[in-house]
């Protein structure tokens, strides 16, 4: 086990390296920054584009993309200090990212948190008996909750309990001007945001444990169990629950990508300072230097969560050969 | 006691026929039904389905015919801002669904943008469908390299979140001149149907490669290679013909990622333009953001309920084809 | 009903009377048993015969309350003096896996894929003993030595799949017995190995029988498993016990057309040609009217539609046939 890890982080290396230089050359393709920094600072002198292009690297040709990715991820990993400005402004960016990522890390767990916990929950009631009165709801309402895209709950949470009700806020973490920490007041505008990605990770979880349910439900080693003489609770947790959830744990770190990808729509609807505005506002400017950290972190997260499902399948189920 | 001989082999085969005929009278079901004909009889038992099928049906010929079917032009306002504002009016009897920002009937406008988006829907997910079939149908059958490859890259592909995968894709591929005779424009219809089919593929070579995998050791399979038929005539008259449940539940699926996917693009500005003379469900949505911070309820209202219509109804009739063809996958409703 | 067959045995272990399992399905009720007597007693053998859906499983499944929920259970089954029809869920349990053991057809999987084959024994023992994990532990490791697995601590600690297929029927053997039971339930045992090393396990069974005077109930549709182990037989057919005799009779001189053809098919070195039963199983839904086996059988004439007939003493036997006293039935005519 300790080898099989040892050599896919050696393998996870390269990959970052490949994975993150094709996304240097879209985001140098897609959103030509020299032209962007033009546009959001037509006033800049030919000497401010060229020091702009010589700190961040944007040569020509595919030798100075390599060269320019390169002399980019070194400063990348050298730290903040060294990371280039942004275009506008020439803020810092590792601020803003740092304040967007903990907004989005906390919105993000506790979706993640309430969403699979209740989602299993929902499923195993379901699974549990199948074909039944409370399966049919379940199943049902899930599959409803799941078909409604999540941009399109957050405009209507957003209609109903913030702007006709007036009782969640309807945008940012705190009311404008307010100063400080204050948990309740940042608790109440996590509400709807929350709710919005945890509906519909709980709609997905639940008919993913469900199916998961359904599928060991008919294993005959259930029967061996039961004719073990265990009780039915468990069979339930010795044996239906324990293998059901292997596939889960896989989907657990793969979903990660469309729950931030909810968190995104979410947190731009309720103008939530979180990672999604953050890129958004940074790929609306064609912000080179804000866009890059982002996309890294976004694409380094990807492939080791993806690393993660591979470990967790390979720990819960002793078939799978590790190599 | 009086023996009776057991039957002699020469006597045998008559016998036999005879008891046959016996004992399916005597209660032994015996099915005529063709594999297509049962599926077809799944799919219409399948309630949401069938109720989805019926909606869908009478949606596709609304808006085929939305001149017909409207009351306005996509463009027109309800009545000319020289009588008086015409913009933001609520629900009244000279427009069903309200009026938007600049007095144009949402009700008329939706059907011309419904249709705008099915068209890049149904287009997307062929062409993905297409793809992805091809695709997914040599990977697994040859196996090896190739297949790493492409399950590592698709792995990756849609580990990723999809709105910024989506961005990032746009502006890659917009900025790439020399495919501009070929997408079109960035903010054109085609430009996003082909955008789509990038994606839809490959959640569709992964299923039909899965559902190769498993086929292949089928031996109606081992006999077609044993008879020397070569790879591109498996894949066409025995692994396609065999994973047609799977492609078309990929379709349906693949269609609501582009309708939904449109209208989440224009939703942040990313979305198509289509024209002075169509609409598209995405743009209709737009206005919804602004509506719903002003209270403006039929603009999140129609549009949103028209894209969550359509999406729960392709999404049924989906799940209707799953069950049809795969009775083993009981869903339970 | 007296055993026309043998001792009757001073101490019985199993007595099923009129033992019935009905399920209910959405087509009506699928009549899977109906009215099957058992007498076991211990220490015996008996050899359960019938091609699949004769109600052989259901019987025992049925007995153990190791049925879907749809199956309806009627007649009585004694373990010892325990009712188990009706039984409630506590009592069941105290039966299962302590006075009444089952091994499956198909070990691989029987046997939970994610757990140790130690631990999967050791929860059988736990279940039904006060005992700490350590000393179970202890114990499964004897028993795997017991049942002739090789380095049996070592193993202990593997996972089903790293076992051969024999091997992990020898585990499953272990595990029914780790708590001494009256009964154990082989329900086709073998059909899933080769044929060597289905010799072994009736070996394993036959010692256990043997060491433990454990009552076997060996279900199975291969006569040749019977021949090397039963002492007793029970031919099933559509849900009834149609011919009851000792293992000498039922190849000597079989008392029921379908025993006849049972034998018949069963291919012998130099013969030509197989005699399958013409025909296939009925309906459970719709059985046919008097002698279920009606409709396949060469012998039959209008009287079996008749009453359903009852076993009554023919010869050594009892038989289910009418026409058992005049029929001549037999492999070699």
């Amino acid at each position: 086990m300790a080898r099989f890890i040892i050599r896919r982080l050696l393998w996870l290396i390269p990959t970052v390296i490949f994975v993150t230089f094709i996304v240097y050359c879209a985001v140098r393709i897609g959103w030509d920054p020299v032209a962007s920094y033009l546009r959001a600072n037509p006033r800049a002198s030919d000497a401010k584009v060229q020091q702009y292009i010589e700190v961040n690297g944007l040569y020509e040709g595919f030798g100075g993309y390599v060269r320019g990715y390169f002399e980019w991820l070194w400063a990348f990993v050298q730290g903040p200090d060294h990371w280039p400005r942004s275009i506008k402004g020439s803020g810092e960016v590792y601020p803003t990212l740092r304040y967007s990522f903990f907004n989005t890390m906390r919105l993000a767990g506790t979706a993640a948190i309430i969403g699979i916990g209740v989602g299993l929950f929902f499923g195993v009631v379901a699974g549990k008996r199948p074909g039944g009165a409370v399966d049919g709801i379940v199943n049902t309402t899930a599959f409803f909750v799941g078909s409604v895209p999540p941009f399109v709950s957050a405009i209507i949470l957003q209609l109903v309990f913030a702007v006709q009700l007036g009782w969640f806020s309807a945008s940012g973490v705190y009311p404008a001007g307010h100063q400080g920490f204050d948990p309740w007041l940042m608790a109440k505008h996590m509400v709807l945001p929350v709710f919005v990605v945890a509906i519909q990770t709980i709609a997905g979880y639940t008919r993913y444990m469900r199916a998961s349910l359904l599928d060991v439900s008919s294993a005959d080693y259930l029967r061996t169990a039961r004719a073990k003489g265990i009780s039915e609770r468990q069979v339930m947790r010795g044996h239906t629950f324990r293998n059901a959830l292997i596939p889960i744990a896989t989907v657990v770190a793969i979903d990660i990508g469309a729950l931030i990808g909810g968190l995104i729509i979410t947190e731009n609807i309720f103008n939530y300072p979180g990672m999604g505005v953050f890129f958004i506002d940074a790929a609306n400017d064609g912000d080179f230097p804000r866009l890059m950290p982002f996309l890294v972190i976004i694409t380094v997260s990807v492939l080791i969560f993806n690393l993660l499902a591979d470990l967790s399948y390979a720990y819960l189920d002793p078939r799978i050969r590790l190599d | 006691m009086t023996s009776l001989q057991p039957v002699h082999e020469s006597s045998s085969f008559e016998t036999f026929d005879e008891l046959y005929e016996i004992s399916e009278q005597e209660g032994l079901d015996v099915k005529t039904l063709t594999p297509s004909k049962l599926a077809w009889r799944r799919y219409w038992r399948h309630k949401g389905a069938a109720i989805s099928t019926v909606i869908f049906i009478a949606l596709l010929i609304m808006v085929i015919f939305a001149p017909v079917f409207a009351r306005y032009g996509v463009n027109e306002a309800v009545f000319p801002i020289s009588e008086g504002p015409n913009q933001f009016l609520s629900p009244r009897s000279i427009a069903w669904f309200g009026t938007d920002d600049i007095g144009r009937d949402i009700y008329s406008r939706l059907l011309y943008g419904i249709r705008t988006s099915i068209f890049i829907g149904v287009s997307a997910g062929l062409i993905a469908v297409t793809i992805g079939s091809i695709v997914g149908s040599i990977a697994g059958l040859r196996g090896g390299k190739l297949d790493d490859i492409l399950m590592r890259v698709t792995d990756i592909f849609l580990a990723f979140p999809f709105l910024v995968l989506i961005i990032v894709v746009r502006e890659f591929i917009g900025g790439l001149t020399f495919l501009e005779p070929v997408m079109g424009d960035k903010s054109s219809i085609r430009f996003i149907i082909f955008l789509f089919a990038i994606f839809g593929w490959m959640a569709v070579a992964r299923l039909v490669r899965g559902q190769v995998l498993s086929l292949k050791e089928r031996e109606f399979i081992e006999a077609a290679r044993a008879v020397g038929a070569s790879n591109s005539r498996i894949i066409a008259s025995h692994l396609l013909p065999n994973s047609i449940g799977p492609i078309l539940v990929a379709l349906s699926l693949t269609i609501i990622a582009a309708i939904v996917g449109e209208s989440t693009l224009a939703f942040f500005g990313f979305g198509p333009q289509p024209g002075t003379n169509s609409t598209s469900l995405g743009n209709l949505v737009l206005l919804s953001r602004s509506g719903a911070t002003q209270g403006n309820w039929w603009l999140v209202v129609f549009p949103c309920g028209a894209l969550v219509l359509l999406a729960i109804c392709i999404n049924f009739i989906g799940d209707g084809l799953r069950d049809a063809f795969d009775p083993k996958m009981d869903s339970g409703r | 009903m007296p055993s026309a067959v043998g001792v009757v045995a001073a101490e019985p272990v199993l007595t099923l009377r009129d033992f019935r399992v009905g399920f209910t399905t959405p087509n009506g009720l699928v009549q899977a048993v109906r009215g099957v007597d058992v007498d076991l007693a211990r220490g015996e053998v008996l050899g359960v015969v019938g091609e699949s859906g004769s109600g052989k499983s259901v019987t025992f499944l049925g007995m153990l309350g190791l049925l879907p929920k749809s199956a309806q259970i009627t007649g009585s089954a004694l373990i010892g003096a325990t009712e188990m029809v009706g039984a409630s869920t506590k009592v069941m349990r105290s039966i299962r896996g302590r006075r009444i053991a089952m091994i499956f057809q198909d070990p691989l999987s029987a046997l939970n894929p994610v757990h140790r084959v130690g631990d999967q024994i050791v929860e059988m023992i736990q279940s039904h003993n006060e005992i700490s994990s350590k000393a179970a532990a202890e114990r499964a490791i004897e028993l795997l030595g017991t049942v002739g697995i090789p380095q049996p601590r070592e193993r202990s600690r593997q996972y089903p799949h790293e076992f051969s297929g024999g091997m992990r029927q020898r585990v499953m053997i272990a595990m029914a017995i780790s708590n001494d039971p009256d009964v154990l339930i082989a329900d086709e045992p073998t059909t899933a190995l080769d044929v060597t090393v289905q010799a072994q396990i009736l070996e394993v069974i036959d010692k256990i029988r043997n060491d433990m005077g454990t009552a076997v109930v060996m279900i199975t549709h291969d006569l040749g498993v019977i021949a090397r182990i039963a002492d007793r037989v029970q031919v099933m057919y559509a849900g009834r016990a149609i011919e009851k005799t000792n293992v000498h009779s039922l190849f000597a001189a079989p008392t029921h057309p379908y025993t006849e053809g049972l034998l018949r098919s069963i291919p012998l070195l130099g013969q030509e040609r197989l005699l399958p039963i013409p025909g296939s199983p009925p309906n459970m839904l719709r059985p046919p009217s008097g002698c279920a086996f009606r409709p396949r059988c060469l012998y039959a004439i209008e009287e079996c539609a008749g009453d359903l007939p009852e076993l009554h003493p023919s010869g050594d036997a009892l038989s289910a046939c009418i026409r058992s006293e005049e029929l001549n039935l037999g492999v070699l005519v």
